[in-house]
């Protein structure tokens, strides 16, 4: 029964390979011939795939397969193909009065998320990803608006701008910088009359003869009372919430050397669908009015 | 080494015939297999009523809705580790198994052997029993042998394409999938689906049988590490059987049999990889004739014509045999016709081996069955099952997340109030809408304002998730606004049933400023 040609291991009687290390030999446990045959279909499905796909790097790309896959046009497809689904919903967005779309609205929802991505993509830079603002920059998530913060007035400036040259809607007004042409004691005492309003520790003194320099040079814009305006983009003075500080040293400053910001008209760079949703996120981020 | 040829490193499939059956393995198998194929195909199409919102499903996977129902019990995608614990019963469930019964999930109840089972029944039902497919596969290609092949491959499709069929019914409505189906009307992942179901279902059913089990399977490797000498499997009783021989003059034949045994070392003809048995010493390379007059084993070869997999049990226990146990029946049958008692091949531990050839008893089933080892693996197992029963039944029907937004920490309102946000999920399990309310707890001075919302209600749909931005102020220079963080509670109450829910959180004061 023996097969003389080959060699077999004593201890199970299987067949060896013939393979002799220092006296130690390699059993064989032959594989099914179909395993063999699967591993060249999957040697030849490989060459077919390098050949179909995009495959061996070259210097500045690579090879782009007979079938022109690319995952940059999959992904374009993909995104027309989502622009496709949502088309209803945006054209509807983009014909909706804001004031009036109810919150269980699908282009409500439409609206605030893709604002989201419209506010990441373009107002995060200045505004924070949070919306919280920065020194200069002002927080969206407060109550506090210099330009109003209802949807209208929030579409408003995000489509024109504030203090920009390139918008004629834009919103405008300018603080003079006091440093020159009042004194310095009058600055002092204006600064301390403005701590007073918003109930800070101040030198009553001080503040009394500031009251007369607020009323003469500052109440103009910034009301009587001190709670600002609105039309000018005036900050409430009377409020906790101060874009560019609020302490004595950052109160002198501003009323030295004046202080406001610029913001870009976004009208010519969003479309009105894209506007309308950036104002939507805006407004329900928590100081919406 | 040899002068002439080299070795073959890669062997040719050798087909397999398995001869038809019967006994009691056969009757039990005929059994699971009705019971587990009965299972596949007919659960999709049990309905169960949950009200108006919910599917009428009784098992859907339903992917798009992220839901598991499963009868009366509906999971979310939160409540994953409930499939998790399923899955780790199912492994502890195999570990017990298989230290009392060996590889019994392999030759009952794997899909594998379950399958093969369906498409041998076809098989021999179309062509015949073993001798006569035998002649079938030797022959040539004629009229008759097409006929059949094609006939026998028609129905293999037909259940493949059921089979694969009936999978994709676990994951959406099966009458309306049917429908769909049928009007070519379906979602194309669905076509997709039965078809590689289909094509796998018909290739390993049909034609890769064993090889998967040996060759593919990481079962069989594992399962013999947990096996031990009290594990019962299917074994050949070699002290009884041997010397074999067969006809008048089998002892002569058993003599001279054992002598070239002798002569040859241990038998050949393994297809695969064996595992010598205990109590053999591989050494001595011999195994003594228990006695001289010829063994029961008339060598008929029934246990290795009746084989799915096409081993001789009586070469010892292997890693190819899947112990479907249809050897002891086909022995069995040839041990009543010739007189002696059942069980030369038997389910028999390791240990009775050494026991029996020492002249002792065997030790009973349920000596084997219940020691500590499987005690410890059933008692692991209930444990596990109990506290998922026990998860499943104490879990709320609403359900509270709180995500604290943290870019800012805080705001500061035009009041010098302090106001923190957090993105809260609200879930609601019932079949039907409901209204919840949200509440806060920790400090006197927080108050609850809730993002274009003017009530602390919310109405969450039914089935589903409820998402509000929800506020929490302290006015200026209340303890809360100064302290640099504060533990808060946001209690969630189900206004219909009166139900709650809560979870922790942190308010952030007015911290170094």
């Amino acid at each position: 029964m023996m097969d003389n040609r080959t060699d077999r291991d004593p201890v199970t009687g299987t067949e060896t390979t013939g393979h002799n290390w220092d006296g130690i030999q390699e059993l064989n446990t032959p594989l099914p011939r179909w395993w063999l045959w699967t591993f060249y279909l999957t040697i030849v499905w490989g060459i077919g795939y390098c050949i179909a796909y995009p495959a061996w790097p070259l210097i500045d790309r690579a090879t782009a397969g007979f079938l022109g896959y690319s995952t940059r046009a999959e992904v374009e497809a993909q995104i027309a193909e989502v622009d496709a689904r949502n088309a209803d919903v945006a054209a509807r967005l983009a014909s909706a009065d804001l004031a009036t779309l109810e919150r269980g609205d699908p282009a409500y929802h439409y609206g605030v998320a893709g604002g989201a991505a419209v506010f990441l993509a373009h107002c995060s830079q200045c505004h924070g990803a949070g919306a919280a603002g920065a020194l200069g920059y002002p927080n969206l998530l407060d109550d506090d608006w210099l330009w109003g913060g209802t949807l209208d007035a929030i579409a408003a400036t995000v489509r024109h701008g504030i203090r920009n040259d390139t918008d004629d809607d834009a919103r405008w007004s300018e603080m003079p910088a006091y440093g020159e042409f009042l004194e310095a004691e009058q600055i002092a005492a204006a600064t301390e009359f403005v701590l007073q309003l918003s109930g800070q520790a101040h030198d009553s003194q001080l503040a009394a003869s500031g009251a007369t320099i607020f009323a003469e040079e500052c109440a103009s814009c910034h009301m009587e009372s001190g709670t600002g305006d609105r039309e000018t983009g005036a900050p409430d003075l009377t409020d906790a919430i101060w874009l560019y500080g609020g302490d004595r040293e950052a109160i002198t400053e501003s009323i030295t050397s004046s202080r406001f910001g610029v913001m870009p008209a976004w009208g010519p760079r969003l479309d009105e669908v894209e506007i309308k949703a950036v104002t939507l996120y805006v407004h329900q981020l928590g100081g919406g009015e | 080494m040899s002068d002439s040829e080299p070795t073959a490193l890669y062997a040719a499939r050798e087909p397999i015939f398995p001869r038809r059956v019967s006994g009691l393995f056969r009757t039990l198998k005929w059994w699971i297999m009705g019971v587990t194929l009965g299972i596949y195909y007919l659960t999709p199409w049990i309905r169960w009523d949950r009200g108006p919102n919910l599917p009428d499903q009784a098992v859907l996977i339903d992917l798009a809705g992220r839901r598991f129902y499963f009868f009366w019990i509906e999971i979310w995608p939160h409540e994953l580790y409930f499939v998790a614990g399923l899955l780790i019963m199912a492994g502890v469930g195999l570990f017990l198994f298989t230290s009392a019964l060996g590889r019994v999930w392999c030759g009952y109840a794997c899909p594998q052997t379950v399958w093969t089972d369906l498409f041998l029944l076809v098989e021999r039902w179309i062509e015949g029993d073993r001798n006569a497919r035998m002649r079938l596969w030797k022959s040539g290609w004629t009229l008759r042998k097409t006929r059949l092949s094609l006939t026998k491959w028609a129905l293999w499709m037909l259940i493949s394409v059921a089979t694969g069929g009936a999978w994709v019914f676990y994951y959406a409505d099966a009458p309306t999938l049917l429908r769909d189906l049928v009007a070519l009307d379906a979602a194309p992942v669905a076509y997709f689906t039965i078809m590689i179901l289909t094509g796998t279902t018909f290739v390993l059913g049909g034609f890769m049988r064993e090889q998967i089990c040996i060759y593919m399977c990481p079962w069989p490797r594992i399962q013999a590490a947990m096996m031990d000498e009290e594990t019962l499997t299917v074994a050949y009783r070699e002290w009884r059987g041997e010397p074999r021989g067969k006809g008048t003059k089998r002892r002569a034949l058993a003599e001279r049999a054992a002598a070239s045994a002798q002569a040859a070392g241990p038998r050949i003809g393994g297809r695969s990889p064996r595992i010598p048995m205990p109590g053999i010493d591989p050494a001595a390379g011999k195994i003594e004739p228990a006695r001289d007059e010829p063994g029961d084993c008339i060598d008929c070869n029934a246990c290795v014509n009746v084989c799915p997999v096409g081993i001789d049990i009586r070469d010892g226990q292997q890693l190819a045999c899947i112990t479907c146990a249809l050897c002891i029946d086909a022995c069995d049958d040839v041990m009543a016709r010739i007189g002696r008692p059942r069980g030369l091949i038997d389910y028999l531990a390791f240990s009775d081996e050494r026991r029996e050839r020492a002249g002792q008893p065997s030790l009973s089933v349920w000596r084997h069955v219940l020691r500590p080892r499987t005690a410890a693996y059933t008692a692991l197992w209930s444990l596990i099952g109990l506290a998922l029963l026990y998860a499943l039944f104490v879990r709320p029907e609403i359900d509270i997340t709180v995500a604290p937004v943290r870019n800012p920490q805080f705001v500061v309102l035009s009041d010098g109030s302090i106001r923190n946000a957090y993105d809260v999920r609200l879930r609601n399990k019932h079949g039907e809408d409901r209204p919840f309310r949200i509440q806060v707890a920790g400090d006197a001075a927080l108050r609850l304002d809730l993002e274009g919302v003017d009530a602390t209600q919310v109405p969450v749909p039914a089935d589903d998730t409820a998402h509000q931005r929800v506020y929490v102020i302290a006015s200026a220079n209340t303890g809360p606004a100064l302290a640099d963080s504060t533990g808060i509670r946001f209690w969630v109450e189900d206004i219909v049933s009166g139900e709650r829910a809560y979870q922790d959180s942190v308010f952030n004061g007015r911290t170094g400023q």
